[in-house]
């Protein structure tokens, strides 16, 4: 049998059919990237800036001891156990404080769940830190009756 | 002859190097990079250290943590945490653990006991060099950046979450206000000014140190020279920079 | 233990308490392995000139076709960001399995399934376009490329390209349901899935519940159109969906046996979670009703002879566990790998909300949507070799 082109004239169109959708998207894609997509990997560049991008909550220990000499000078002279801590450990995160002191204030933390986080004697914890029985030993008051939170020891 | 031909070649390459240098420029400068002076990617390799025996299971690390990268309030999502093991001596196979809230409030004290070992053990994104959550996302939505940090493009990911499944450690969760992918970032922001990160900042002990395996001035070559560190799940071949000092072998 | 949280047994990371994958992932490997094996059964007549089931050969291609085009819908429909989708075309990550995916599923849609069916119904559609009239014939005038040589020369080339198409096909569609294996397979986190075995699996399995959804189909429109069941090639469905079965039931026992005598950490968590939360849909509804049930039905036919209307029972039956205990497959495979926490210390619990976005309502739509766009395809395009009329919608 001989075969004719118009025989597979179908075939011919199916297949440029497919073809276009193939060239269409090999030329739409390229808009559709994003800038930087591809600069150091698979990703998008810009991506890296945006991790860095994020405010600050915890401005850090050598932010406070800036401004706060007074109670550094403080923990140093009376070589407080508490002197390595870090300060927005207890009085939380005081990045906003530090960049602008007199319009944020921050609020006294009320400390004796948190001494108690760190204190309270329980299975596991390290000999680091030196712990109490809660109970037996503070009586259910407050540990800033007998402590000063910045120099805990009893001088 | 075979001057002017060498002396093409010489000038060609000459030009190559440097139309791809300019080429490189440019490219940065679409892509919008970073041109931080101070900052050098390719100058700094990031890792953490956690010495299990130092951890007194505060949890401090856990709510400076969610302060700090505004993870959502709820027991369910975690860029770090923090587990108790409770190993019986006698039965190591099945430790008891657990972790009230991630450990952001602290545990509940516990007797001692001569029957068990308790430790704690803190957990966050182990920053993989091979990791298996950046290699199954779809669209290149999460990645190892070139200074060892592994990032989720929040404006890229699609939220297939396929990157939650491929995790080993269970660190990655779904925001539940974005939709997208979100892990520990090791502080991105914080590390690039400087900065440690807001749980190694906060850490009373100094159980986590945050460190650059390529600054040459950083404790950590020392500290790698005298002690040995493990990682979680070796045999999965991770790459993992989260080292460990004094793990368990029973913690998983 | 303290500050345990709901649903919980043991210990979970926090992280994995919340299943991930829903309902709706379970649907999509059900669907796509229904696709793949129907169009498996469509290809034994035109490869394997099985001309006894050439009666199925239409409605296997069209079923086939009517899944594929419902299968993305849960995973687009389980998305973070739906809209962001196309970037997996834009910007796919070599790497990824799931990414790959979307060019597999691309090219059995139009490099295989569409072709195949568009070659084998040409002269039929070039008949309904000279036929009809109205925006009828534009749309067959449209289906046909407005090239209307239906001669025997152009034809015989039709023959001959579409065998080639098929040829291509089955592989692709092994390779369409196996990436689908290949996506859990390959997760090395979770040892649940972590097998290579996986693809393998999965793929047989479709393989059954294709036969099975085709034979039931099968009988079903032959019931609709009140015709008589051609018996002999339902028998040959039915012998097929029994050889199926017997590789798929000896591959899940090779894991499972695998796994038992291997025993490796994973193991007494996982086999815990069977015999507890997994008990009812893997033990219950896959192995015992989905699996042993129906093969203990095919078996009885192949060894003795029933009258038809017994046999007709037995198929149906047979066929209707199967697809039930598919679906518990993939739903144990799903589901089950994301019950137990990756430290194998504890269990978590699905929590399925009924017509919230990923719950069991938009599940059921889903499911039944595929049946919805076969319906259309059946009026649009006739499958019937006995009905040489022009469809009459
Ligand atoms: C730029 C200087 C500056 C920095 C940095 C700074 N502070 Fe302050 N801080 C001040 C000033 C000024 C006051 C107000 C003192 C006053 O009114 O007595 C203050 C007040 C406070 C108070 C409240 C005292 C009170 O009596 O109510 C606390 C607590 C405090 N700072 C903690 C911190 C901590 C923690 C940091 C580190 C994150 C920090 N500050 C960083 C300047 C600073
Ligand atoms: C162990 C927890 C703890 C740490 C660590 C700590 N503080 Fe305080 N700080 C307190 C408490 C509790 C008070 C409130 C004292 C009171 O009510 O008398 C306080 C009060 C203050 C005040 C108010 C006035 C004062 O001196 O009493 C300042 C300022 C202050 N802290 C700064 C700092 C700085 C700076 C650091 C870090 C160098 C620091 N704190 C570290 C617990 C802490
Ligand atoms: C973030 C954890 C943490 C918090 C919160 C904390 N401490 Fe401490 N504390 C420590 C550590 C660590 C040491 C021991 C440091 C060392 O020995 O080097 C210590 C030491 C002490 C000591 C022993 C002092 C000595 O010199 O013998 C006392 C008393 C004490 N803390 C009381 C308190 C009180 C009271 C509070 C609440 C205001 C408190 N701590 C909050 C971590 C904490
Ligand atoms: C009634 C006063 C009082 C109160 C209230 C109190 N303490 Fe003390 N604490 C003391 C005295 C006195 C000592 C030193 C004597 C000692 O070592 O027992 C001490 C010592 C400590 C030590 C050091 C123990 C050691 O072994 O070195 C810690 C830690 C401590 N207290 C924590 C706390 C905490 C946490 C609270 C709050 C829950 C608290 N204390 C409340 C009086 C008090």
């Amino acid at each position: 049998m001989k075969r004719e082109r118009s025989d597979w004239a179908h075939l011919i169109r199916l297949g440029g059919l497919l073809v276009l959708g193939l060239v269409a998207f090999v030329f739409i894609r390229p808009l559709f990237i994003p800038e930087g997509f591809g600069v150091y990997g698979h990703y998008r560049a810009g991506a890296i800036l945006d991790g860095r991008d994020h405010p600050l909550e915890y401005a850090g220990r050598a932010d406070c001891e800036m401004c706060h000499s007074d109670v550094v000078d403080l923990q140093e002279e009376r070589q407080s156990s508490h002197r390595r801590l870090s300060c927005e450990g207890c009085h939380g995160p005081l990045a906003a404080h530090a960049a602008a002191p007199d319009d944020v204030r921050p609020v006294l933390p009320d400390i004796t769940p948190a001494c108690v986080t760190c204190h309270e004697k329980s299975a596991g914890r390290p000999p680091l830190v030196p712990q109490v029985e809660v109970r037996d030993h503070s009586g259910g008051e407050a540990c800033s009756s007998c402590h000063v939170a910045h120099t805990p020891g009893m001088f | 002859m075979d001057v002017p031909r060498r002396q093409f070649l010489v000038e060609s390459g000459r030009w190559l190097m440097l139309t791809g240098v300019a080429a490189c420029a440019y490219e940065a400068m679409l892509a919008g990079q970073p041109v931080d002076a101070e900052y050098e990617m390719s100058d700094h390799w990031w890792g953490m250290l956690i010495d299990v025996d130092k951890c007194i299971g505060c949890g401090l690390c856990v709510k400076a943590c969610k302060e700090e990268n505004n993870v959502p309030d709820s027991p369910y999502y975690f860029n770090t945490w923090v587990e108790r093991y409770r190993v019986q001596l006698a039965d190591r196979e099945h430790p008891l653990v657990d972790s009230p809230n991630g450990g952001a409030d602290g545990f509940p004290a516990l007797e001692e006991s001569d029957d068990e070992r308790v430790f704690f053990v803190p957990k966050l994104c182990n920053h993989c060099i091979d990791s298996p959550c950046t290699q199954v996302c779809p669209v290149g939505a999460t990645f190892r950046s070139p200074d060892g940090v592994v990032l989720v493009d929040e404006k890229y990911c699609i939220g297939c979450r396929y990157c939650i499944q491929a995790c080993p450690y269970g660190c990655r969760y779904l925001d539940p206000r974005t939709h997208t992918a979100k892990k520990c970032t090791l502080c991105y922001h914080r590390i690039v000014k400087g900065l440690t990160t807001a749980c190694c900042e906060v850490c009373p002990t100094g159980a986590r140190q945050l460190f650059d395996l390529k600054n040459p001035g950083d404790p950590i070559h020392a500290y790698l020279r005298e002690h040995p560190v493990q990682v979680l799940k070796p045999q999965l071949a991770t790459g993992s920079k989260l080292y460990y000092a004094n793990l368990d072998g029973t913690v998983r | 233990m303290h500050g345990v949280l709901p649903g919980v047994d043991g210990f979970m990371y926090p992280n994995e308490v919340e299943l991930q994958w829903s309902v709706l992932i379970v649907l999509y490997p059900y669907l796509t392995g229904l696709v793949a094996g129907a169009f498996i059964l469509a290809s034994l007549e035109r490869v394997f000139d099985v001309h006894v089931v050439k009666p199925t050969y239409r409605l296997a291609l069209l079923t086939a076709l009517a899944f594929l085009i419902v299968a993305p819908l849960p995973l687009q429909l389980h998305l973070g960001h739906p809209e962001r989708s196309l970037q997996m075309y834009l910007t796919p990550h070599r790497e990824s399995a799931m990414a790959m995916f979307g060019f597999v599923y691309l090219w059995y849609l139009m490099g295989v399934l569409v072709i195949e069916i568009w070659l084998d119904y040409r002269r039929d559609i070039v008949r309904w376009w000279k036929e009809s009239r109205g925006w009828q014939r534009a749309l067959y005038a449209t289906l046909a490329l407005g090239v209307d040589n239906v001669g025997p020369r152009a034809l015989r080339i039709d023959d001959r390209v579409a065998r080639a198409v098929t040829i291509i096909g089955i592989p692709s569609a092994f390779l369409l349901h196996g990436y689908v294996g290949f996506i859990f397979g390959s997760v090395k986190a979770n040892p649940w899935w972590s097998t290579p075995l996986m693809p393998v699996v999965f793929l047989f399995s479709a393989m059954v519940s294709g036969i099975a959804l085709v034979l039931l189909l099968f009988m079903a429109t032959s019931w609709m159109r009140r015709r008589a069941i051609d018996m002999p090639c339902l028998d040959t469905i039915a012998k097929y969906l029994f050889y199926a079965f017997l590789v798929a039931f000896a591959l899940e026992l090779l894991d499972l046996v695998h796994r038992i005598y291997e025993a490796d950490e994973s193991f007494l968590a996982l086999d815990f979670m069977v015999q507890t939360r997994l008990y009812f849909s893997q033990v219950v509804l896959q192995i015992m009703f989905g699996t042993v049930f129906p093969i203990a039905l095919l078996a009885l036919t192949q060894l003795w002879s029933f009258g038809e209307r017994t046999r007709r029972w037995l198929y149906a039956t047979a066929a209707s566990a199967a697809l039930i205990g598919i679906l518990a497959m993939r739903w144990n495979v799903v589901i089950g790998g994301q019950l137990f926490s990756k430290s194998f210390l504890g269990y978590t619990t699905y929590k399925m909300e009924f017509a919230a976005a990923e719950g069991l309502l938009p599940a059921i739509l889903v499911m039944l949507l595929p049946f919805a766009v076969l319906a259309v395809l059946l009026i649009v395009l006739p499958p019937w070799e006995d009905e040489p009329a022009a469809p009459s919608a």
